[in-house]
């Protein structure tokens, strides 16, 4: 495997807010090579978007990164601390420069009253160095690439006359212009239909074996994953609670939570298994549950481990890591792992 | 369903949105939903998907009167009374807004912040006066509250101190304190999470036994669908496209829309990439739709009768309806499987090769761009007022001519 192309170590983060210190992220380590999909699952509120933010430092002020926190971002053979580069001038080498990113609601993150043409243009010429006429020309040959027709005369429109599939592939055809080398694409997907996601999904693939750049993939949707990703890591209140290879974490799941999730999805070749969803609700970042974060929603819940030790990531097999306690040691282990 | 009168039949309705007011010349209108008839049986859970853009939530409201009614019947017959909706007096409006409720998508916008959850359910009821006393309100409320798996912690708090799951919750009980008959549920899990979408939707289908309501289930997931529906239609740009128990719907779709739909579920298994039968291109704009066939521009067996001739609904089972020219013969050459990625061979000679993605001809601007039946007629209400005011201003200023003449 080649060497990384972005390196997260112990990225622990927490946001200082009126009722005190919030902790969103903790201790997540994980990493990205070129050419690699990295899914990131995770329901709302794991902290799944705040990691991502994080790679470009674009969390609100009021972030505390802790000290162990690492960042590392290869490119052309330099590496960056992200964490410690500290003005927004620093900071072009992340933003928009080696990293992109597509959000999730492709008509809130265009300028309304701009066309769709000015803001692809007025990135490449802060990002490149070239000039209006080649940064006009260019802009129109990826829109045309990213499967938009009649693309000269959709550079002239604006964000609402643009059908939301459109703005999806107006947003990649634009994070991907400036030809960055890590890609992340937060829900990128959640808010068009089936057909039009089929259809956006295939176009990311194509794009990361044609220009060979990392994509880090958040969504909530496990099938949406399965479809795309290499890796997946999955997120629980702010901690990653198992990675592996997609085929490992879809196929066996280890950790109760990544088991939740698969049985939660409505599968239509079991039309007459009942659902069954994760009981109860994912609990507030302000009292975050001792020991196991997940374990007051657990079913295979070992009462006086689960709740008062933090699982340690196990590795289970090769590429293969969960954190719990069930999963490290079988559901009747717990003697053997108290001795 | 087996003899006994649906709770509701529709037949022939239409909802059209009118664009703009011109002097001369006619005016654009939006075909949200055109000429569809289904009947929706007592006690079913009747699931309508489509993609955004189809008129799915236009003809849910118009079922529950609250979007403008251009042709056709709905017939409302619970047993205790027989309404035509389309042409309520006020009082039987009144009526049947008790027997007929509605869950909106979207638990976080759907909730007053200002009321606590207690009033919130609570408001149904003293807003029909349907209860006499506040005792009885509160006795109400406590039962539903219960039903739907709130305790009475819960009701004194605030929407805010919510999670997604618990509002949506909240949203059900004051939809169902009423005791409707017929409750539409428009995307009203889309908004969650997979952990507790499946919470509820389990909800639903226990309450839906338990009460005996009948449940109009708008959604554009079709496994979410597949597993909670016995019955399905199928709608495209404002049309039936094809109508089916979910069971028959799913092992053999018969219309190349339900099919595509269908195949472009991603599926769990990480082998299987790449399998599915793509659409291309988006749903054509409702101002300005194709002739013929409205799914000829993405339809990957589309020939020249799809481009110039509607299908109508043709019935090929008991409650298996398609509106489909070709429905016939690409079954027979299809194997039976949901999944399978076949590509159109036996196609006639004379049929050109689809074009898929260039409309024949219109305006390039408007092209394409679905618009929201209902941000149509918010637009169509301001132009009114700007009208109004600007004849306002040019009558005062030939009156005030003279004046200004003579001074």
């Amino acid at each position: 495997m080649s060497s990384p192309l972005i390196k997260v170590e112990n990225l622990t983060l927490q946001f200082k807010t009126d009722e005190g210190l919030i902790t969103a992220v903790d201790n997540v380590s994980f990493e990205v090579a070129p050419g690699e999909i990295m899914g990131l699952v995770g329901e709302s509120g794991s902290g799944k978007s705040v990691t991502a933010k994080s790679l470009m430092k674009l969390n609100p002020g009021n972030a505390v990164y802790s000290p162990e926190s690492r960042i590392t971002l290869t490119t052309d053979g330099e590496d960056f601390d992200v964490l410690s580069l500290k003005t927004d001038r620093d900071l072009k080498v992340v933003r928009g420069g080696a990293i992109s990113m597509i959000f999730q609601e492709p008509m809130a993150s265009f300028a309304p009253a701009i066309t769709i043409g000015d803001q692809m243009v007025e990135q490449l010429l802060l990002h490149s160095n070239m000039n209006k006429m080649q940064a006009h020309d260019f802009s129109i040959e990826m829109l045309e690439r990213v499967g938009i027709s009649d693309a000269p005369t959709r550079f002239g429109q604006y964000a609402f006359e643009f059908s939301g599939g459109m703005r999806q592939r107006a947003m990649i055809a634009m994070a991907l212009s400036t030809k960055p080398k890590l890609l992340i694409a937060d829900e990128p997907t959640t808010a068009l239909d089936v057909t039009i996601q089929a259809q956006v999904i295939d176009l990311m693939k194509d794009l990361v074996n044609e220009f060979g750049m990392g994509i880090l993939f958040i969504t909530h949707d496990l099938g949406v994953i399965a479809q795309t990703a290499d890796n997946v890591s999955v997120m629980y209140l702010g901690k990653l609670i198992e990675t592996g290879s997609v085929r490992q974490v879809i196929r066996d799941p280890a950790h109760p939570y990544t088991q939740g999730l698969l049985n939660a999805i409505p599968k239509l070749e079991q039309l007459d298994v009942p659902l069954t969803p994760v009981p109860g609700d994912i609990p507030s970042p302000l009292d975050r549950p001792t020991g196991c974060v997940f374990h007051t929603r657990c079913s295979q819940m070992i009462v006086g481990r689960c709740d008062a030790d933090i699982p340690t990531p196990t590795t289970l097999s090769e590429g293969h890591v969960a954190s719990c306690f069930v999963a490290q040691y079988g559901p009747g282990g717990v003697a053997e792992a108290s001795a | 369903m087996n003899g006994e009168t649906p709770l509701i039949s529709v037949k022939g309705l239409s909802v059209h949105f009118g664009l703009g007011r011109k002097l001369f010349g006619e005016q654009k209108v939006v075909r949200a939903v055109e000429n569809i008839s289904l009947d929706i049986p007592k006690g079913s859970f009747f699931g309508l998907v489509g993609e955004s853009g189809s008129g799915k939530t236009t003809f849910g409201r118009a079922i529950l009167q609250a979007a403008p009614i251009t042709k056709g019947t709905i017939a409302y017959n619970d047993g205790e009374v027989d309404y035509d909706v389309a042409s309520l007096g006020k009082l039987d409006l009144k009526d049947y807004r008790k027997r007929a409720q509605l869950i909106f998508q979207d638990p976080y916008a759907a909730l007053s912040p200002r009321m606590t959850v207690r009033d919130i359910i609570a408001e149904p009821l003293e807003v029909m006066g349907l209860t006499a006393s506040r005792k009885e309100t509160d006795r109400r409320v406590r039962e539903m509250a219960a039903k739907c798996r709130l305790n009475l912690e819960h009701l004194r708090r605030f929407p805010h101190a919510f999670s997604g799951g618990q509002r949506q919750r909240i949203s059900i009980a004051r939809a169902l304190v009423c005791q409707p008959k017929f409750l539409v549920a428009d995307e009203s899990v889309a908004a969650l999470d997979v952990s507790i979408q499946a919470d509820i939707l389990n909800l639903l289908k226990s309450l839906t036994e338990e009460l005996g309501i009948t449940f109009l289930f708008i959604s554009h997931d079709l496994s979410v669908v597949a597993h909670i529906c016995d019955h399905v239609a199928v709608m495209y740009l404002g049309r039936l496209v094809e109508t089916a128990p979910t069971r028959e719907l799913f092992a053999a779709p018969r219309h190349p829309y339900t099919k595509a739909l269908l195949s472009a579920i991603p599926s769990l298994d990480p082998d299987n990439r790449g399998q599915a039968q793509k659409l291309e291109g988006e749903i054509p704009s409702p101002t300005n739709p194709p002739p013929g066939c409205k799914f000829q521009t993405r339809c990957p067996h589309a020939i020249d009768i799809c481009r110039s001739e509607e299908p109508m609904l043709s019935q090929l089972g008991v409650e298996h309806d398609v509106a489909c020219h070709r429905w016939e013969e690409l079954f027979e050459d299809q194997a039976p499987s949901i999944v399978s990625a076949q590509v159109p061979e036996a196609r006639p000679v004379s049929e050109p090769v689809p074009v898929p993605k260039p409309k024949p001809e219109p305006a390039p601007a408007a092209e394409e761009e679905p618009v929201a039946p209902e941000v149509l007629a918010n637009e169509l209400a301001r132009l009114r007022r700007k009208n109004r005011i600007a004849i306002a201003v040019s009558i005062f200023a030939l009156l005030a001519l003279p004046f200004a003449c003579a001074m």
